[in-house]
């Protein structure tokens, strides 16, 4: 039954089409080495680069799926997806906004999305939805201005293979699970981002005013390479609520930072969880990593994991250079079927390493969510520190929140320290605002978001208040 | 056909050897002992000696356990010099074993009450099948680890303590398992002792389970306890690790609580070359109360693991584990502690700590608080920490004039006493202050310290306490 489900979710059509000038020639689903010529020859790519993929199908073939994670979902059918899907046509699309699902339209009034975006979001074929055009010429002279290169990871394939050859695959290995061997033989597009020594990118970067990078497919591969003392922001997603027919996402994200530089990574994920019995969700299977190469280097990861149906999902710091930094902050809510895994790894190499930890879960429903950390202190990595905090709060009696924190130290002048804490709304705090004529919603809104304060305030400006609203749709209904 | 498949899994051919080899041995056994054996054997060879890719046997490797030949120990005779020289002074009713034999010339358990029954296993297996029977393995039945299989094919003697009704014993039941030197050349001695503990409702007990071993031991302990309380019973476990580093200790624990009763642990472990110690509590019934604390002392290149699970079925209960780890020169530690609430599980307090303090650059913890929560109405936390001595506790005290080798080697000892406040038996908080005082780098220049400790502890406390009462 599930898979039959399934089966109509991938061969429906495309719904929001491909930005790129492709001729429209489905391949039928399934996955041998001739989808991945087909892809590889679509997208124009040179020899070496169709190898690379060929190389990581073959491990893909002798690989399996990780079991470990507390996940439950049915097998996936992997040769019952389409790994090159057709752009819909315009006409196929809905007209107008009137033949949207009204539930969703109702979302974007609730997050407060201006009105013609909703639109665009929504897939209406509209031409020239909103002035992205002129945004992004702006944008661009800006970026080039500063030498900062910012595109499509099959243009970067295209124009700088050089920096291609030099870093695609070095932080997340092709074979380095199973997720990440689908993905290096089959993605289809992605990010890359270059910033020279000395730069600081002056603006964050978002995916949302690349163009071309409205729907990357559901094999994204992103790469961000930020040289000596540069600096960059980078936002992934969206707080709008994304609608995607393809059931199975599994990208792949890799920062690389030498000395002195900063990467800022933040992503608002809010895919389909799926229905009220959680079928038709997605499911989300992500490799993020960063590699602080370089001496004093920081990479800081911050999510608002929102949606999906199933969450796998472990952002990463290798830190090797000396004195290098790793955060990570992350709000988790998993409401009604939901289920997510997610966590991440601090691996210190480096003396004098140090690395920050902060994750607030908050399960609802009948959703259940695990926090899975490593914090592993190499016996080199001298004075090395590491807090981790992760709380989680449960609303409703017939949810799961759990915690499994691993910690390796092999190293005697390490500190690290844990902390987690489960626990529900206090009585006393709702009873607290209730008194004071703040109604029960409202007050659970607060004191969530009370509880995410830590993670919010790392996020930019915006997509902090956008987050918070974010926070009180997807929670709607789980109290009272 | 057994051949192949012995072939396939790890390390159980040098158990299944020694198994046929023993077959007269066991030939008196009573047709459900030998039925169990015989499940017990067959489970193991399919499971074998689990290996690091098991999540729960991640970061203990056993399958040198299987590279090596075993031999069951024939006889139990000690010295009591020997005996007297490795056990606790402790005024209790007594049960030795020496090499995982019942050694009754060294026991003593006169005086007990009628309502209790503290007997080797073997005895009560002739004498009380119907009681034992049903009860062994009931807990930890062969599926709980691979070692609980291999000890239910070995299963021979061990210690049985039934506590009556409203009894309250008056003395702690003492058991004390030792290992003797291994002879040059001879296979390595194994045991596979068990310890079953039933109170009835109300009763009340405290338990010493002591492992020590020679200092030449190179024996293979495969213990298996169970503890079955009834309604409102309190439970004082007392377990003290000091097997000798050529050793392997394994550990099985399985205890049931219904409502209201009391379980405390104090698992205590300074021995062993491999030690690996599985502890479960099921809280079946409001109110029931699990207290876990533990302090693991290691150097050299012993490994000390930790696997514990405490299983909220009811609503009403809680649970409270503290554990400490130490670890000097090259040795491991692994602590896993892991709270599980089930679901409609309301009200539940569950907290757990883990402190750990690594004294040499090659020492290594592995540690993993985990809470797996299907209930919202609870309180759980878990904290651990992992560092050095704290700087400025050790300036204070060199500010007053301490040398910083003393000054560090008495933080350490407080570091670990912490465990040791409240432990109620004077003789084991002795015993492991001097063990690790005794233990650590002999550049902390404690042992004049603890010496004068124990006189004033033991010498002068007395004193005082008999002129109050006099």
């Amino acid at each position: 039954m599930a898979s039959q489900e399934m089966e109509q979710l991938v061969q429906r059509e495309y719904k929001q089409g491909f930005v790129t000038d492709i001729e429209s020639d489905t391949i039928p689903p399934g996955l041998d080495e001739s989808v991945i010529r087909f892809i590889s020859a679509k997208k124009g790519e040179p020899e070496w680069m169709l190898e690379w993929r060929l190389d990581a199908y073959q491990q893909w073939l002798k690989m399996k799926a990780p079991s470990w994670a507390h996940l439950d979902y049915p097998e996936i059918d992997y040769q019952a997806i389409s790994y090159f899907s057709a752009p819909k046509k315009p006409e196929d699309r809905p007209q107008s906004l009137d033949e949207v699902d009204p539930k969703l339209l109702e979302t974007y009034e609730k997050l407060g999305i201006p009105l013609h975006e909703r639109a665009a979001l929504a897939g209406v074929a509209v031409d020239a939805v909103f002035d992205s055009v002129s945004v992004t010429t702006t944008f661009k002279k800006e970026l080039s201005e500063a030498g900062v290169i910012f595109c499509s990871i099959s243009e970067a394939i295209q124009d700088y293979p050089e920096l291609i050859k030099q870093y695609l695959g070095t932080v997340v290995p092709k074979a380095d699970n199973y997720f990440t061997a689908l993905n290096a033989a089959v993605f289809t597009d992605g990010s890359f981002v270059f910033v020279p020594e000395g730069v600081t990118c002056p603006m964050e970067l978002s995916t949302y005013f690349r163009i071309n990078a409205a729907n990357t497919g559901q094999f994204e591969r992103t790469l961000i390479i930020c040289e000596k003392q540069a600096q960059v922001s980078y936002l992934e997603g969206c707080t709008a609520p994304q609608r995607d027919d393809n059931q199975l996402h599994a990208a792949v994200v890799e920062l690389v930072a030498l000395e002195d530089a900063y990467i800022k990574y933040s992503t608002v994920q809010n895919w389909y969880p799926g229905d009220e019995d959680g079928k038709g969700g997605i499911y989300n299977f992500v490799t993020k990593r960063a590699d602080c190469r370089g001496d004093r280097s920081k990479v800081s990861w911050t999510q608002v994991e929102t949606g999906s149906a199933i969450t796998w999902k472990y952002p990463s710091c290798i830190l090797r250079g000396k004195h290098s930094v790793g955060e990570f902050y992350s709000v988790a809510v998993t409401n009604g079927r939901q289920q997510a895994d997610t966590g991440t790894k601090m691996i210190h190499i480096g003396e004098g390493t140090k690395s920050t930890i902060v994750s607030k879960g908050i399960s609802a429903g009948n959703s259940e969510q695990s926090y899975r950390g490593l914090v592993k202190i190499g016996p080199r990595a001298k004075g090395a520190r590491n807090f981790t905090q992760c709380d989680s709060l449960l609303i409703g009696d017939r949810c799961g929140a759990h915690t499994f924190p691993y910690q390796e130290i092999g190293n005697a002048t390490a500190t690290v320290e844990h902390e987690a804490t489960t626990s529900k709304i206090g009585e006393d705090q709702l009873f607290y605002c209730r008194q004071r004529g703040i109604s029960e919603e409202d007050a659970v809104n607060m004191i969530v978001n009370g509880f995410c304060k830590d993670v919010f305030q790392e996020l930019p400006m915006e997509f902090a208040v956008e987050a918070e609203a974010l926070l009180n749709v997807t929670l709607e209904g789980a109290v009272g | 056909m057994t051949a192949l498949a012995t072939a396939s899994v790890p390390g159980s051919e040098a158990f299944a050897s020694e198994f046929a080899a023993r077959k007269a041995r066991f030939a008196a056994d009573p047709s459900w002992m030998a039925a169990r054996r015989q499940a017990g054997i067959a489970r193991f060879e399919a499971l074998g000696l689990p290996t690091r890719k098991v999540e729960a046997w991640k970061y203990t490797d056993t399958q040198a356990l299987g590279r090596q030949q075993y031999r069951l120990a024939d006889d139990a005779s000690l010295a009591p010099a020997v005996k007297d020289a490795l056990a606790l002074d402790v005024d209790a009713y007594r049960l030795v074993f020496v090499d995982g034999l019942y050694n009754a010339e060294l026991s003593d358990v006169a005086g007990l009450p009628d309502t209790v029954r503290v007997v080797p296993l073997s005895d009560a297996i002739v004498n009380q099948p119907e009681v034992i029977g049903g009860s062994l393995n009931r807990l930890t039945g062969i599926d709980f680890t691979p070692f609980v299989a291999l000890n239910s094919a070995f299963t021979e003697e061990g210690a049985v303590i039934q506590v009556g009704p409203r009894t309250v014993l008056d003395k702690p039941v003492y058991v004390l398992f030792l290992s003797r030197a291994a002879v040059e050349g001879q296979p390595v001695t194994m045991s596979h002792p068990r310890l079953l503990v039933q109170l009835g409702s109300r009763a009340e007990a405290s338990v010493i389970e002591h492992h020590i071993g020679e200092s030449g031991a190179t024996n293979f302990t495969n213990m298996v306890s169970e503890v079955m309380l009834e309604r409102g019973a309190v439970l004082n476990h007392y377990k003290l690790g000091e097997a000798a580093t050529g050793e392997t200790h394994i550990a099985s624990l399985q205890v049931e609580q219904p409502r209201d009763s009391q379980y405390r642990s104090i698992n205590l472990n300074t021995g062993g070359g491999l030690v690996r110690n599985d502890i479960v509590c099921d809280l079946n019934g409001n109110n029931a109360h699990a207290r876990l604390d533990g302090l693991f002392f290691g150097r050299d290149r012993q490994h000390v693991d930790t696997h514990s699970l405490v299983n909220h079925n009811e609503a009403l209960t809680f649970s409270d584990e503290n554990y400490k780890g130490i670890l000097a020169d090259r040795a491991r530690g692994v602590f896993n502690g892991r709270v599980l609430v089930k679901r409609d599980s309301q009200q539940i307090e569950a907290h757990q700590n883990n402190a750990n303090l690594l004294l040499s650059d090659r020492a290594e913890i592995n540690t993993k608080p985990e809470l797996e929560i299907y209930a919202d109405d609870v309180k759980c936390s878990h904290g651990t920490t992992t560092g050095q001595l704290d700087e400025t506790a050790v300036f204070a005290l060199r500010a007053r004039g301490i040398d910083e080798q003393t000054a560090r080697g008495l933080l350490t000892l407080a570091f670990a006493n912490e465990v040791m406040t409240g432990l109620g038996i004077d003789a084991i908080a002795e015993r492991i202050e001097r063990s690790v005082a005794g233990r650590l780098p002999s550049r902390f220049h404690l042992d004049e310290l603890v010496d004068l400790s124990v006189e004033l502890g033991g010498g002068a406390v007395a004193v005082a306490r008999d002129e109050d009462f006099a």
